[in-house]
């Protein structure tokens, strides 16, 4: 088989298991690509792992990036497309479902059930992301100062990202 | 599809859901999911709080990025299969152009200088937003022993102990879920 059928083949089965996105399929991506079909080497993978966190948007880039390596601009996106079609196709079909039971006391008790808990993941994963960011009292200075704004003002927080960005530009993150 | 009923648009375009999601992707360093809330929630008023964290706690248990399945739901309900085709465009067209341009500069020198340096602020900023916008979204929960308890429960497994995700969720969600029917008035 050509490399886009395989790509688009091994990519859309792991989409279906993807619950939590990239990250909870990152070990098999690894093995697929890296151990069973060799697209990609070890240190390649590590690389577009961090390349795909660097852009805006989803870490699921980093499948774009494995198809790009492999079959360039058509790689790139049968790959993305491939991770995507299964699970955007599930979440339609969920959409219409969800919206169909608008009302439905089962309904009502699922969302009052899933709200607190999809509140503390949100919670759980700035925490995460604020652990993962360097030390020091000037990082600890933006995170507060990000949090501040967006909590009580209406300033968009875009102008501190750049100014994050900026400090880190000159070293001083 | 029938559009969400309190405090939103009646009618958005496809070309509205386009633009309104090229600006979450493109901001979205660090994750767009706090973005999508901005635009969706505060800037767009095409959802109500309420209807956003009902949204996003739906497509935490779809499989895919969350983010993504949160354009495809949103898209369907305000513009059919074309409304999601042309949401889900629209959060991954600048995106996916960064990503291919960083991956050529990379493969051709090596590295890129001072991106690294200005990740390392920018991640700093991307903490503190999602932290807060998980505050504003704890802001419009019920004040209940219940759903504080739940929400802490969530954050110390995955946060705190870093737990793996799928265990956590598909263990605390059915508790919480049968809870709320038991209470239910």
């Amino acid at each position: 088989m050509s490399p886009l059928g395989t790509i688009a083949i091994r990519f859309m089965l792991l989409s279906l298991v993807a619950v939590g996105g990239v990250q909870s399929i990152l070990p098999e991506v690894h093995r697929v690509v890296v151990e069973v079909h060799h697209w990609v080497t070890d240190v390649e993978f590590t690389q577009m792992f961090v390349i795909a966190r660097a852009a805006p948007g989803p870490n699921m880039l980093l499948v774009t990036l494995i198809g790009w390596h492999v079959a360039g601009l058509p790689g790139a996106l049968v790959a993305t497309a491939a991770v995507c079609a299964p699970s955007c196709a599930l979440s339609y079909f969920a959409a219409g479902v969800w919206q169909r039971f608008r009302g439905a006391p089962w309904r009502r008790a699922v969302e009052a059930g899933l709200a607190p808990i999809t509140v503390g993941l949100v919670l759980a994963t700035g925490w995460l992301v604020m652990g993962g960011a360097p030390g020091g009292w000037v990082a600890y200075a933006i995170t507060g100062l990000t949090a501040a704004v967006v909590l009580l003002t209406r300033v968009n927080p875009v102008w501190l990202f750049v100014i994050a960005g900026g400090l880190g530009l000159l070293g001083l993150v | 599809m029938t559009p969400p009923s309190a405090g939103t648009a009646g009618r958005v375009t496809l070309g509205e859901l386009y633009r309104g999601f090229f600006t979450a992707g493109a901001r979205g360093f660090g994750g767009a999911m706090p973005w999508a809330r901005r635009m969706l929630v505060e800037e767009r008023h095409w959802l109500t709080p309420r209807e956003f964290t009902d949204v996003l706690g739906l497509c935490n248990f779809l499989p895919g990025p969350n983010i993504v399945n949160v354009s495809i739901v949103v898209g369907a309900r305000f513009g059919g299969p074309r409304g999601a085709v042309v949401a889900f465009l629209g959060l991954l067209t600048l995106p996916f152009a960064v990503v291919l341009t960083l991956a050529a500069l990379y493969s051709r020198y090596g590295q890129v200088p001072g991106i690294d340096a200005a990740l390392r602020g920018v991640g700093a900023a991307a903490g503190g937003l999602v932290f807060a916008t998980g505050i504003k979204m704890a802001e419009g929960l019920p004040r209940t022993a219940l759903a504080v308890s739940f929400l802490l429960l969530a954050f110390v497994a995955i946060g705190l102990l870093r737990w793996p995700l799928i265990p956590v969720l598909f263990t605390l969600a059915p508790l919480s879920v049968l809870a709320a029917w038991l209470r239910r008035a």
